[in-house]
């Protein structure tokens, strides 16, 4: 098979004003009797995007899946596909197929009746559903399963058969509840891998609902992450994890050192944000904060430098304190040190040689360091 | 010490059901076995002692026979209308005079499976609509199904009357509105029974249809309608399929004990509702012919053990 990263590298819709949506939410609300399950929502997902929904649960990533999908109607605003008005249209005349959290599979029939289900819907001829599911099965390489029975079957082996039910109607898009959320780690990651390479195969659109960052980050194009019915961002993952919008998203994905202050100066892109007694912190990328304004400075773990030396004078953005805890996680260790104003700071360093000539261990005194471009000013 | 005091206590747990069935079930049925390959005798009880102390136990035996069941089987041909001359023999010819046994067997297992059918269409929904209640008002309405178990039966089959005949209730109300001109005759009629059993039976249908269509993953329905299925056909293709032993259950739940029914005929069905039950009736009572009536009540139980038997096996395949 034909290495599919080429593909994905240049593949950027949303940067494309002439580019047209293939799925929009328009201004969606859904209400559960005074529950507000989404919000006032508009998003834009394209055609051929592996598209993220994350968030907590009860963020309102799964309403919106099902409202899609046709199984409730919003209670204000629009959903087009392919420039079609989704309102009204029961779901089973929707171009979308659901692969279900808990899979779904219809326990009184077979992997291949389950699979040709949807197919015998569509009064598919018999000998093209028969290729059909047989092609499906190949797809997911459970050939050898085709009479066996959902019971009959691992969880692992359960997935890949709702996986091929849903896909087998080729629908415009798979809307993926959850879709790895019942198999264990290891599986997991490898699934999460196959479903990419599925994805980019079919060329079809994916919408997966997640809670699962990790999840999202290794499968989607791009993600949007909700909180409370509303969409906080809608990025690619690095830019999700580099360039958080707000201080929710940048706790949400992954783990963040937070400094609180103001900006006391501006020059140019660098901005100095006072975060306690006298103490700065220089920060490039501040966007358009100025001067006066309530500002958090947002440090991810791996880009703060931790070490038992000083460092030379001159350096920018030096603290002291000494190493409160430590986690040794092999790959990399994580600091926990406390400055002396009393705020402990992550550090994750990567063990990148066996034998540290350096060891910090408890209690030691020790320098945190961080370059003014490693973080981002967040205005909100 | 322990060890053999638990293995005893296990056999001693296992031992009270089969004890139970031993004196409750499995006894009375040989006495009523006996009985029926025993010759009739007008006598107090009126059939030739089964058991008189083992001393003459052996003798009793040889005077055993097939014989009731032997006349059950010619009352089938005579019935049917072939062999009736091997059979006309041995008997008195009386016996040949009144209807023919197997009339009254074949139109209580006819009676008994319209019932059923009809409890099935009637039960089906309100199981269905109870499964999809919310989850709070379920309790009440299980209670609601249960309650007319609170008032005797025997009472509840009397309501029906007042409600069925001809001045009662049901003509009165179709009366005043006006839909009908003269009381419809549905007391003592077969209509009457079928009426009668639904009523009486229909917990007995909707309980296991309940406790099936409960269980039912309603994302199953779901993920049936995504694939393009309309309601209706997500219906028949799903949930029925599904509920499948729970409709299996319910019917046999009302079938065995309709075929034997005795108080709803008695009292709703009219001279020619003929029941086996019934007929044991008057067998027992009426003709005091013990040993023929015992007969036909195991021959009645036999033909029921057939659908259990297939029934047991249908979920036997179900659980493979």
């Amino acid at each position: 098979m034909k290495s599919l990263g080429s593909i994905r590298k240049s593949f950027a819709p949303w940067n494309d004003p002439a580019a047209t949506p293939y799925i929009r939410f328009e201004n969606v609300t859904k209400k559960f009797g005074d529950f507000v399950a989404v919000n006032d929502l508009s998003l834009d997902i394209y055609e051929r995007e592996f598209f993220a929904l994350l968030g907590a649960s009860g963020c309102g990533k799964t309403t919106l899946l099902r409202m899609l999908a046709g199984f409730e109607e919003p209670s204000a605003g629009q959903i087009f596909l392919d420039g079609q008005n989704l309102s009204g249209i029961p779901p089973y005349r929707r171009p979308v197929n659901m692969m279900f959290q808990s899979y779904a599979l219809f326990p009184h029939m077979t992997v291949e009746a389950n699979i040709g289900f949807g197919l015998k819907q569509d009064r598919m001829p018999r000998d093209q559903i028969a290729a059909r599911v047989a092609e499906m099965l190949k797809l997911v390489k459970l050939e050898q399963f085709a009479k066996r029975k959902p019971h009959q079957l691992s969880g692992g082996q359960r997935q890949r058969v709702a996986l091929a039910r849903s896909l087998a109607k080729r629908p415009k898009v798979l809307l993926l509840d959850e879709p790895l959320g019942a198999l264990d780690k290891k599986l997991r990651e490898e699934t999460q891998f196959e479903l990419t390479d599925l994805q980019q195969e079919l060329g079809l659109t994916f919408l997966v609902v997640t809670h699962d960052q990790e999840e999202a980050m290794t499968m989607a194009d791009r993600i949007a992450i909700l909180d409370k019915g509303k969409v906080m961002q809608v990025a690619t993952p690095a830019e999700t994890y580099e360039a958080p919008v707000s201080r929710f998203v940048a706790e949400f994905v992954g783990s963040v050192n937070l400094f609180d202050g103001s900006v006391s100066a501006r020059e140019g892109s660098v901005a100095s944000i006072a975060y306690g007694d006298g103490l700065t912190i220089a920060a490039d990328n501040a966007g358009d904060a100025a001067v006066g304004d309530q500002v958090a400075f947002a440090i991810r773990p791996e880009k703060v430098r931790v070490a038992s030396r000083k460092p030379e004078a001159g350096a920018d953005n030096v603290m002291s304190g000494e190493v409160w805890d430590i986690a040794y996680l092999g790959d990399m260790t994580i600091y926990h040190v406390k400055l002396d104003d009393g705020r402990v700071i992550k550090s994750a360093m990567l063990n990148s040689s066996r034998l540290v000539d350096d060891p910090l261990t408890w209690d030691d005194r020790a320098w945190i360091t961080f370059a003014p471009d490693a973080g981002v000013v967040l205005t909100r | 010490m322990r060890r053999i005091f638990s293995a005893i206590a296990s056999r001693v747990v296992i031992a009270v059901p089969y004890a139970w069935l031993l004196f409750f079930f499995l006894i009375p049925f040989v006495i009523v076995f006996k009985i029926s390959l025993s010759d009739l005798a007008i006598s107090m009880p009126p059939y030739t002692p089964a058991l008189e102390g083992l001393r003459d136990f052996f003798a009793r035996l040889s005077e055993f026979d097939l014989e009731n069941y032997h006349l059950l089987m010619c009352d089938l041909l005579g019935y049917i209308g072939v062999g009736a001359d091997l059979c006309r023999g041995g008997f008195s010819t009386d016996f040949f005079e009144r209807p023919y046994l197997s009339v009254a067997y074949i139109s209580s297992l006819k009676i008994a499976a319209v019932s059923t059918f009809l409890t099935l269409l009637v039960g089906y929904p309100v199981a269905y609509a109870m499964a999809r209640a919310p989850q709070s008002m379920r309790p009440t309405l299980l209670m609601l199904v249960i309650l007319p178990f609170w008032t005797s039966f025997l009472i509840r089959v009397y309501a029906w009357i007042g409600i069925l005949k001809p001045e009662g209730l049901l003509n009165q109300l179709l009366l005043n509105i006006g839909l009908i001109s003269e009381p419809l005759v549905i007391m003592n009629t077969n209509t009457a029974v079928y009426i009668g059993i639904v009523y009486s039976y229909l917990p007995f249908m909707v309980l296991p249809l309940y406790s099936a269509l409960e269980k039912l993953d309603h994302s199953l329905i779901e993920a049936a309608q995504d694939l393009g299925c309309r309601p209706l056909s997500a219906f028949w293709k799903i949930t029925f399929p599904l509920s499948l032993p729970g409709v299996v259950a319910g019917c046999l739940l009302v079938f065995i004990p309709a075929v034997g029914e005795f108080v709803i005929p008695d009292l709703l069905g009219g001279s020619r509702t003929l029941m086996i039950g019934k007929t044991l009736w008057s067998e027992f009572f009426n003709n005091r012919d013990w040993p023929l009536s015992s007969a036909v009540a195991i021959v009645l139980l036999l033909i029921l053990v057939v659908p259990i038997v297939l029934f047991q096996r249908a979920q036997a395949r179900a659980q493979e």
